[in-house]
């Protein structure tokens, strides 16, 4: 395997024209939370004339509800929940600048079409290595919706988060040329 | 009559709770030792490899394997000769859940379907309770990530479809899942009964040690049958390509009235959390 790409966030359109599905890539900077809940709460925002909690602009969103933390820890276990209930708000808010997405699992054909007009990538973590993740964050503050717990928008100061690029700028799936490649 | 007083109960719930959620089970580890010598996909050696040293953090830091902490399953084999004293059972056991996930800075992941508040104590804890000839309590946790859980199904197939009909569908359901529940899988099956046998029968195949032999050699041969055929999918672990989307395929199966061919499918993560003991 080749060596893997670091990424600084915020990302850009350039940065984003060289990533390719399959590369493995570690994330430096910032990442926001956010999961079904918040997803909801932040498009009714929009919807209503509101203004987010954050500014998307050049952000990478990261689907995780993590576990608290045990004291002198920054974070509890912070693995990738799955991405398919986010779809229905994703392409909302690559419209307003969003420029990556973590999670685990497929995307809906609508996201990824979005992923080409908007210019945004979406990359998984392995799913169910919320210990091992955990040891990339160095920070994590609420800022937003505190209510709901688990699911309240952080802020993470990430170093070398370990991801793989599952869909690029262009429209290619790993999920689907990976599976093509092993299937029998 | 034994006499097993409740507050040992909520203890042990309590205990098992935090463990499971700590302590991948060996059964697992040497699953993912033999899926990574089989592998021909680099990536796929990657990702299993990250899954050990997950299992290896969390065990010595006691930070949860996954993030999912789960929704939380209780199976009780109450022996008939045994007398509960000192309070209600149902209560010690969900008091056993709400200490272990708020001790063991757990994930509280359950909530009410409509307004989708949070109980805030990860209660109440599913409890499947069965009596049994003896004088012993057997209980066993397992905490169910949303994840895979999603990705079940019960389907009531027609008798005519037979042993061809179970065997595409389940092979169908797990490609149609896909990255979706977190492979490398376990598959429970649950052939037969009613509709909600079926699924309880396909949870409880899940509690039989990962790569065990079937007792019953026929099943024994489906079910080789069936990991050969998922395993020929593709979709690898996390669904990003190779040879072990599942790591087994285990089947219990009951009769079931002459109208009917209940079938249900219950995909497990590879975070399989199943810790039990007797009282």
């Amino acid at each position: 395997m080749s060596e893997p790409f670091r990424l600084a966030t915020p990302l850009n359109d350039e940065a984003l024209e060289r990533l390719e599905i399959g590369d493995r890539i570690l994330i430096t900077g910032t990442l926001y939370t956010g999961r079904d809940a918040a997803h909801k709460r932040m498009v009714d925002l929009l919807d209503q004339g509101g203004e987010l909690p954050f500014d998307v602009r050049g952000q990478v969103i990261y689907y995780v509800g993590p576990t608290p933390p045990r004291p002198g820890y920054p974070i509890g276990s912070a693995g990738p929940t799955t991405s398919y209930r986010m779809d229905a708000y994703s392409p909302r808010l690559m419209e307003l600048g969003l420029k990556g997405m973590i999670g685990k699992g497929m995307r809906s054909e609508e996201v990824i079409e979005a992923m080409k007009r908007y210019r945004c990538v979406y990359m998984a973590a392995v799913g169910g290595a919320g210990a091992l993740l955990s040891k990339s964050i160095k920070k994590a503050d609420v800022i937003a919706y505190e209510d709901l717990g688990p699911e309240a928008i952080r802020r993470l100061e990430v170093e070398s988060f370990p991801v793989i690029l599952v869909n690029d700028i262009r429209g290619n799936d790993l999920y689907e040329e990976g599976a093509k490649k092993y299937r029998r | 009559m034994r006499e097993i007083d409740v507050s040992g109960v909520t203890e042990c719930v309590k205990r098992l709770c935090m463990e499971a959620n700590y302590d991948l089970e060996e059964d697992v580890l040497e699953a993912f030792d033999r899926a990574i010598a089989q592998e021909e996909s680099p990536v796929a050696i990657d990702v299993l490899e990250q899954l050990k040293e997950n299992a290896r953090i969390a065990r010595e830091e006691r930070i949860p394997i996954c993030q999912d902490t789960g929704y939380t399953v209780v199976f009780v084999e109450l022996g008939q000769d045994v007398r509960v004293v000192g309070g209600d059972l149902n209560g010690a056991i969900q008091k056993g859940v709400r200490q272990g996930y708020g001790e063991g800075y757990l994930r509280k992941s359950v909530c009410h379907p409509f307004t989708r508040v949070n109980t805030g104590d990860n209660t109440p804890a599913i409890i499947h309770l069965e009596m049994v000839p003896g004088e012993a309590m057997r209980i066993f946790v397992a905490p169910k990530g949303g994840g895979s859980e999603n990705m079940s199904r019960v389907h009531m197939l027609t008798p005519a479809v037979g042993v061809e009909g179970i065997k595409s569908y389940v092979v169908n359901r797990v490609r149609e899942a896909g990255s979706n529940p977190c492979p490398p899988t376990i598959i429970g099956v649950g052939i037969g009964g009613t509709f909600e046998q079926a699924a309880l029968i396909a949870k409880k195949a899940l509690l039989r040690p990962v790569g065990s032999r079937n007792e019953d050699s026929e099943l024994a041969e489906l079910e080789n049958d069936l990991l050969a055929r998922i395993n020929c999918l593709g979709i690898g672990p996390q669904g990003l390509g190779g040879r072990t989307t599942a790591l087994a395929v285990h089947i219990n199966l009951i009769p079931c009235h002459i109208a009917s061919l209940p079938l249900a499918v219950n995909i497990q993560c590879h975070a399989h959390r199943h810790k039990g003991t007797i009282l």
